[in-house]
């Protein structure tokens, strides 16, 4: 009798259970996220992010991690587009190989977007929208916060990413634009620093000793806040002050370069935003509701971010990272 | 000093002494970073430790360094050790995770070394006792390992203040930053431990042939386990010195590409891909070679597009100077020349 019992109630859970599940999924967006993997923290964060920005806007997630390869991605997608999701996150570990995949997801009617990187050109037609920063943008703004620092006069020394990224080219191309408008800002040494701290700092110790103990250089600009962290260090060992002997300005925002800047350490960080999820996320939401096609692309929001605010950012943000 | 440990030395008319092609390439790129840079070699003493170009050559170049001592013996005995980048990235996770903790320095240190050691351990074991080809053996931990770091930072970069794990890199003795004095220890240990006994011939006698070393009585397993672990603890010391140079773990870069640079150190000190003769000297001196070369390469204001492509032609220069072929060709020019006049 007992038994009877207990399973009158587990059958009767059951029903309750697909039949508010069922009531739901009709009117909660589905969306499949297929991520690259969790290589950096800024990619950690990516995803954290998402997973917010979904729930806020009640939009079921389904997560897939890649782990740096792209036949992961493109079974994923294959799955995503078997489950009839709403609509397929992509962020592409490469630019080349998808048009079949998207191909099938197109033919499925499911709209991609594509999350803080490019595909090649080719396959253009394949997805809905593309969510990316602005990397020139990013460096330009990087060096507008310098020339006002220094009233358009200074001895910069640049680290560089990895030679060759688009992310470097850009971030350099942006940042080189401003200092050619200001004839008395002079990059006087660029070399790569490889994006890691230990390469940033080795890069900066050299740059101090080639410029006289670093009584030469007004200011360096990393392309990542984790060189500029490295070369922080490197200015302390010279007997430098950094942030005053040397300004210290980079682009990321993590959180280790907000408590530099608590510390007064680093000067200015521009924010490349992990939130790519929610404007993708309300552009989805629009489309569903009344068919507006998104544009091809959405550019993220890029702020410079101060010491003022420093302290508040880094509570804010390590839990993210 | 070495050549008394290098019997071939006497038998060969044409070489003058067996470090000449190394000496004479580390001399010639410091006199080029000189004339790029006038001031490489000024050192002055900042916060009680030496400072300036020169000494960074010293100081940069520990990590390659002890990797490239680690690497030797392994390399003598026809292996090949891929997975020290690897080792590097798990003791600095280990690292810094334990200097998270409230155990002291002498503990978190010898917990590191001990994990280099397992490292090393695992290596041997499936090199030795399973006989899987070396490369592929330390491939297996060069994959996974930084897999293993990856998952004890939790993907974070983990930073730390810890008195014990800043004072490797923070300190000096005789104003000389302790990472050198390292260097030199761990190369000390090597010397005791390869020529002091007589394990660095049974290396070398594995390396040339390890069945007929193995039929004479060499215990050729217990030989090369024993340098996979020293491999292993080598690259733990490394990882230490990386680690506490930015006071940090960063476990997607820390060592990545190290074992390269290592194994090259090997090559240019002198030591065969193929096994047998092995010296530390010189690939302590291989791994100086590279790092006056990254230096100077920084200082000078070169286009970083064209880092590579210059360490490239600087390590075939290398390469060519120690090349057989080239050799018997000076040496048969020489004759020619010797029997016109």
């Amino acid at each position: 009798m007992k038994l009877l019992k207990m399973c009158l109630v587990v059958v009767s859970l059951v029903v309750l259970m697909a039949v508010s599940n069922v009531a739901f999924s009709a009117d909660k967006l589905v969306v499949g996220f297929s991520q690259i993997g969790a290589e950096s923290g800024w990619r950690s964060a990516e995803t954290k992010v998402t997973y917010q920005e979904a729930d806020k806007r009640g939009v079921e997630l389904k997560f897939s991690d890649a782990q740096q390869k792209q036949e992961n991605q493109i079974k994923a997608i294959r799955a995503f587009v078997a489950q009839e999701v709403d609509a397929i996150f992509l962020a592409p570990v490469v630019e080349t190989g998808w048009t079949t995949v998207l191909k099938e997801a197109k033919e499925a009617g499911i709209p991609v977007f594509l999350l803080d990187r490019l595909i090649e050109d080719k396959d253009v037609d394949l997805y809905t929208s593309a969510i990316v920063s602005d990397q020139v943008l990013e460096g330009r703004l990087a060096a507008e916060w310098l020339a006002e620092a220094t009233g358009g006069k200074a001895n910069i020394v640049e680290l560089q990413g990895t030679v060759g990224a688009s992310v470097t080219n850009n971030r350099k191309k942006g940042f080189e634009e401003v200092v050619a408008q200001h004839p008395d800002m002079k990059i006087i040494h660029s070399q790569s620093g490889d994006f890691t701290r230990s390469k940033g700092k080795e890069v900066m110790e050299s740059f101090i000793k080639a410029e006289n103990g670093g009584k030469n250089i007004t200011a360096m600009y990393a392309h990542n806040d984790d060189m500029a962290i490295g070369a922080i260090q490197a200015i302390k060992e010279a007997g430098l002050i950094p942030g005053k002997d040397i300004l210290v300005v980079s682009i990321d925002g993590v959180p280790d370069i907000f408590k530099a800047m608590a510390d007064g350490e680093a000067n200015a960080t521009v924010e490349l935003t992990p939130n790519m999820a929610g404007p993708a996320l309300d552009a989805l939401i629009k489309f569903k509701a009344d068919g507006v096609a998104p544009p091809k692309v959405i550019q993220t929001e890029t702020k410079v971010y101060l010491p003022d605010t420093a302290q508040a950012e880094y509570d804010r943000r390590k839990e993210l990272y | 000093m070495k050549q008394s440990s290098d019997p071939m030395s006497s038998k060969k008319p044409f070489r003058v002494f067996r470090g000449l092609p190394q000496l004479s390439m580390l001399v010639l790129i410091l006199i080029i970073n000189v004339i790029n840079s006038p001031s490489f070699f000024n050192v002055t003493i900042q916060d009680g430790r030496l400072f300036g170009s020169i000494i960074d050559v010293f100081y940069r170049g520990v990590p390659v360094a002890i990797l490239a001592l680690g690497m030797t013996p392994v390399i003598a005995t026809g292996g090949i050790d891929l997975s020290v980048g690897a080792v590097i990235a798990i003791a600095g996770a280990v690292t810094a995770s334990l200097a998270q903790t409230d155990l002291a320095g002498w503990q978190i240190i010898s917990l590191v070394l001990m994990t280099g050691l397992a490292c090393g351990l695992w290596n041997g074991l499936l090199v030795a006792w399973l006989g899987i080809q070396p490369f592929v053996a330390t491939l297996i931990l060069m994959v996974s390992g930084r897999g293993m770091a990856q998952m004890i930072t939790e993907g974070k970069i983990l930073t730390f203040t810890n008195p014990a794990v800043d004072f490797i890199s923070r300190s000096a003795f005789l104003t000389v930053p302790t990472a050198i004095i390292i260097m030199l220890a761990v190369l000390l240990m090597g010397w005791v431990l390869l020529r002091g006994t007589a394990l660095g011939m049974f290396v070398e006698a594995t390396g040339i042939n390890r069945v007929a070393s193995t039929n004479v009585g060499v215990k050729t397993g217990a030989v090369l386990t024993t340098v996979y672990m020293w491999c292993g603890f080598c690259a733990a010391i490394a990882g230490l010195i990386i680690t506490s140079d930015i006071r940090g773990a960063d476990a997607n870069n820390a060592g990545l590409w190290l074992e390269m640079d290592a194994i090259l150190a090997v090559v240019i000190g002198g030591t065969s891909l193929l096994g047998g003769r092995f010296s530390l000297g010189f690939s302590l001196l291989g791994a100086l070679i590279i790092q006056a070369m990254n230096t100077g390469i920084l200082v000078s204001g070169f286009k970083p597009e064209l880092n590579y492509i210059v360490k490239a032609l600087v390590v075939l220069a290398v390469l060519c100077a120690q090349s057989p072929a080239l050799r018997i060709f000076m040496a048969k020019l020489g004759q020619k020349r010797r029997a016109a006049s």
